[in-house]
């Protein structure tokens, strides 16, 4: 019995297959997207956990040397005292176009969790071969294979437990590798060392202690950047289920008959509901199998562009090759499916309720009570309020996305309800018959296109939200570059030597030198740095500043105050007044805030007299050069004084870094953006297709009356043109109070600053064109199918009437 | 007997309280027997035939099936009744629109697990549908339709065809020979039935006939 039930409902689909397509095509975009986000977020978690795992030597307390690497001896000495410590040797070398970070690890003292399980000799590799030339070197299988051929290396060994652009080596290989010649960078201090040791002061006294950092600083940091991510995933999920929901409710609309057919033949209700269910699951796991191949795509294609995001916005290291995972296939399956049921639930509710001997005539398909309409209405209206209620009621980037989430999916109810308000006005102004028929026929078409106008409007709200808050970004990040890049040029010295050395060279040949000396302190509990810097007119006059007291300078070089940036000015609460407390008996007031975007840490600024005193035993490396003529200093620093090209780097080639790094932090947004746009495209192509099959015996009598089908077509064009025209009008306010939220409400959670909100109406120009264009574009297959139809087409409509 | 049906009553709740449809009606249908079922618009023909066919339930009375009880049967139940002893045709044909002709007549009998391929050949033979098996409904005729519509009842070989103005969308001469097939049919396979019309003429040519008047057996 069953089987038959169940080749009669899926007959449907043969004869049906565009519909089938559309089903199948929105549920597997949907499931695309998100996928795609997901297996992105997966790959960089994973990263970072490879890297807290195998790498996580910042997880340790070290002792180094302020002036750089020390002798081989002053390890010996510490062990033979007791000090249950482990030397490191860290370096960056360049093979091919490859950099490579080396770690050289001592394998009898490290602590065991920095050494991947291939380093402990689990892979089966002779621990002699690690010690004798050439050495053994541990890599991610993707830095193993870009190194393939690369001289001068020992022989690599894929681990995928190492982040990539990395390599774990013997402190052996890595001394040789990095030409330490004996030195050692610094020693990783176990924590539960021995008591009788002596003080360091008194064995070591020039090397200083850096504190263990958090490990799961990395994951905290990137965390709303993958929350960013999974709302935008969302987002497209939730524009795909839009087209779901149409082709299973016209679906479920179409077979009303059958239904009833079947249940009058003998079908019990619970059979047909078990049979329905199961088809919706069938054709989900078929969609949810072609989106998981195709999310697999596009996060691969993706992942290279979130790759270099991270390392630019966070330093983050994450593997640029995607790698599959049964795990994610499956939550890409389950994700169709409870998003299919999802789509599918009224409809199910509708079957399940329907009387068996009501009218057997099938109604218009989605026909909405201007009852139902008023209903959804107040949903979004009641969906936009419980946003705005949770951004006032909760903090944190959840009450965020909340307001988000509430605002654009209310607005998307509110609708169908303000285009049939608008369309009703159209026709109550109209004079001519035709302009009448017009707007009232758009109107009766409105329930079968409002689910595609919604998913549009999302599309658009989002387009003009997220390109608003880039484009605003980017104008407040290009004038805060402007600002904040006070110097000419900014170079690096060798060791201290030199940078006594360089300090003096250039003393009469550049106007000012700025020094960048900083040292890395925790503030308010968490990882920060603070720079000391000297009374010059660049900072008063250039410095960007937020907030600040009548003498913000004035106090800061007189060593009274302290400058902060937004970031830790936010996640403290601290404000010009407060006081903030920069170390051990080293506290001051507050005395401005400055923005200091695309830094994840806090970061305070004092007067170097003051860092100084406190810290005398601070890098004294970088410096910030004013110069008359930037272009003949740098020359004269390379030619005369013989400073490395490296250490060297002027004030244009620093902001187009930076401005780049901005640029490819955009990029994955961008093509979220784009894709999310090209379904909601596609949603309107499916909508018009399904309601054109519907359309003839609507627009026959017209035809009849003296109409072409040929002017008939271009009203049908005008009408979806009109549509889109409309929702882009109402998406427009959306989209402001989009970007509004993500610059003042999300921003300011995920990133710690508040950006100012520009407008930018050449944008809208453009995108208000897009739109029609990509509305012409899905009208025009079903208007050139309609301008085409046979006159015996329309006169069959006059005769089934019969 | 084929069907006892005693004393039904059914009446609809309206927006001003309830309207009787059907006041005590008795009926009995005995195998081989074609029985026609008239009456005015309104008169309660069609509710008495959708309670026969176990689509509704009675308020009271009841309806012996081949001797069972059907009339306070459940969803399941009535479900079952339907599938495997009742053949129904109706006015609108109801036939799967995505299903050609050849497995719409077929259909019934395997929801039923009883198709007999040789006997849907000889009903799509002797309906005059050999020739339109791949063809679906749309590409019919209503007459064709209807043909399809009493194969499909009669595919499983029901002990009992009940039909809903199976001609009312039909001209004279096309429901002519639609009811000469049912008839000839159903004197074949011995089956009982009962037909809804409103034709005093095609009324005629049935062995009995039962006028209902308001509700009641005139």
């Amino acid at each position: 019995m069953r089987r038959a039930a169940l080749a009669a409902l899926l007959s449907h689909w043969r004869r049906q297959p565009l519909q089938l397509f559309t089903l199948l095509a929105g549920l597997a975009l949907a499931t695309a997207l998100w996928s795609a986000v997901q297996a992105i977020n997966g790959e960089a978690r994973r990263s970072y956990d490879a890297a807290a795992a195998t790498l996580g030597i910042g997880g340790y307390a070290s002792l180094a040397h302020p002036d750089g690497p020390m002798p081989v001896a002053t390890y010996v000495a510490l062990r033979r005292d007791g000090w249950d410590v482990s030397p490191v040797i860290e370096g960056r070398i360049l093979r091919g176009e490859t950099r490579l970070r080396v770690t050289g690890l001592e394998p009898l003292t490290a602590p065991t969790g920095l050494l991947p399980a291939s380093f402990a000799g689990d892979a089966g590799i002779d621990p002699l071969d690690m010690l004798r030339p050439p050495g053994v070197g541990f890599a991610a299988p993707e830095t193993v294979d870009a190194l393939q051929g690369a001289p001068g290396l020992p022989r690599l060994v894929a681990d995928t437990a190492v982040p990539p652009g990395q390599m774990l080596t013997d402190i052996g290989t890595a001394e040789i590798l990095l030409q330490k010649g004996g030195m050692i960078d610094r020693l990783l201090v176990r924590p539960g060392q021995p008591d009788h040791r002596r003080a360091l002061e008194e064995i070591a006294p020039a090397l200083a202690l850096t504190p263990a950092q958090d490990q799961g600083d990395m994951a905290r940091l990137t965390d709303s950047f993958h929350l960013n991510l999974t709302a935008f995933g969302l987002l497209s999920f939730a524009v795909g289920l839009f087209i779901v929901h149409g082709a299973i409710g016209l679906a479920f609309e179409q077979r009303r008959p059958m239904f009833r057919t079947l249940r009058a033949l003998g079908l019990p209700a619970r059979s047909l509901l078990a049979l329905l269910l199961a088809e919706v699951m069938l054709l989900a796991f078929v969609a949810g199998s072609l989106g998981i191949a195709l999310g697999y795509l596009i996060a691969g294609a993706l992942l290279p562009d979130v790759a270099a995001t991270l390392r630019g916005l966070y330093g983050a290291e994450v593997r640029g090759v995607l790698g599959f995972h049964p795990g994610w296939a499956l939550a890409g399956l389950a994700i169709a499916q409870v998003g299919a049921l999802a789509a599918a639930a009224h409809g199910l509710h509708q079957v399940h309720r329907m009387p068996l001997l009501a009218s057997a005539q099938p109604r218009a398909w989605a026909t909405v009570s201007a009852r139902a309409l008023r209903r959804q209405a107040v949903a979004g209206l009641a969906m936009i309020a419980a946003g705005i209620s949770a951004s006032l009621l909760a903090d944190g980037l959840a009450a965020g996305f909340a307001l988000l989430g509430g605002v654009l999916l209310g607005a998307a109810l509110l609708l169908p309800r303000l285009l049939a308000a608008v369309l009703g006005l159209g026709a109550r102004h109209a004079r001519r018959p035709l302009a009448q028929w017009f707007w009232a026929d758009t109107r009766q078409q409105l329930p079968g296109l409002s689910l595609a106008m919604m998913a549009l409007m999302l599309a658009l709200a989002t387009n003009i939200g997220v390109s608003t808050m880039v484009a605003s970004f980017r104008l407040t990040f290009t004038g805060w570059l402007d600002q904040r890049l006070v110097s000419d040029i900014y170079v690096t010295a060798r060791n201290e030597a030199d940078g006594r050395a360089l300090r003096s060279w250039l003393s009469g040949r550049a106007d000012a030198v700025l020094p960048i000396w900083k040292v890395d302190l925790p503030l308010a509990e968490a990882p920060g740095e603070v720079y000391g810097i000297v009374d010059h007119a660049v900072y008063r006059q250039h410095w960007p500043l937020l907030r600040s007291t009548p003498d913000t300078w004035d106090a800061a070089f007189a060593n009274r105050g302290v400058l902060i940036n937004e970031q830790l000015s936010y996640r403290a609460g601290l404000s010009p007044g407060d006081t903030l407390h920069i170390g051990e008996g080293w506290t001051m007031s507050v005395v401005g805030v400055y923005s200091d975007y695309g830094n994840p840490v806090g970061q305070a600024v004092v007067g170097l007299d003051s860092l100084l005193a406190h810290h005398p035993d601070v890098p004294r490396l970088r410096h910030g050069i004013v110069a008359s003529d930037p272009p003949a200093l740098a020359r004269a620093l390379r030619d005369d004084y013989g400073l490395p090209e490296a250490n060297l780097i002027d004030q244009a080639r620093l902001k187009a870094t930076s401005l780049q790094v901005f640029e490819r932090t955009f990029t994955v947004t961008g093509a979220l953006n784009v894709l999310t746009l090209s379904v909601a495209g596609f949603a309107i192509l499916t909508a018009l297709l399904t309601l054109s099959t519907m359309r003839l015996p609507q627009l026959a009598p017209v035809w009849a009356l003296g109409l072409t089908r040929r002017r008939l077509a271009r009203l049908e064009i005008l009408r979806t043109l009109a549509l889109a025209a409309l929702t882009f009008l109402a998406a427009l306010p959306v989209g402001l109070a989009l970007a509004w939220c993500l610059l003042a409400v999300v921003n300011v959670e995920a990133f710690g600053w508040r950006l100012p909100m520009f407008l930018f109406p050449l944008q809208w120009v453009a995108l208000f064109a897009l739109t029609l264009l990509a509305a012409a574009a899905a009208g025009a297959l079903p208007t050139r199918r309609l301008a085409r139809t046979a006159p015996a087409q329309f006169l069959k409509v006059f005769a089934d009437e019969r | 007997m084929l069907i006892e049906a005693r004393n039904l009553t059914k009446s609809f709740p309206t927006g001003d309280g309830s309207l009787p449809v059907l006041n005590g009606v008795s009926l009995d249908l005995a195998a081989g027997e074609t029985l026609a079922l008239t009456g005015e618009s309104g008169s309660g023909k069609s509710t008495l035939l959708h309670l026969l066919a176990a689509l509704d339930q009675p308020d009271s009375g009841s309806i012996l099936l081949g001797g069972e009880e059907i009339a306070t049967m459940g969803d399941t139940g009535r479900a079952a009744i339907r599938r495997d002893r009742i053949g129904l045709v109706f006015q609108q044909f109801n036939l799967i629109p995505s299903l050609d002709t050849g497995a719409n007549l077929a259909f019934q009998a395997r929801l039923a697990g009883r198709h007999d391929a040789a006997w849907c050949a000889t009903l799509a033979d002797r309906l005059g549908l050999a020739d339109l098996l791949d063809r679906y409904p749309e590409q019919l005729s209503g007459g064709q339709q209807q043909r399809v519509a009493i194969g499909r009842a009669l595919a499983p070989r029901p002990p009992v065809l009940l039909a809903d103005e199976p001609t009312g969308n039909l001209d004279e001469a096309t429901a002519d020979g639609v009811l000469d097939m049912i008839l000839e049919l159903v004197t074949e396979t011995g089956a009982g039935l009962l037909m809804v019309t409103h034709s005093t003429r095609l009324a005629a040519r049935l062995s009995r006939r039962l006028h209902l008047s308001q509700g009641s057996v005139a």
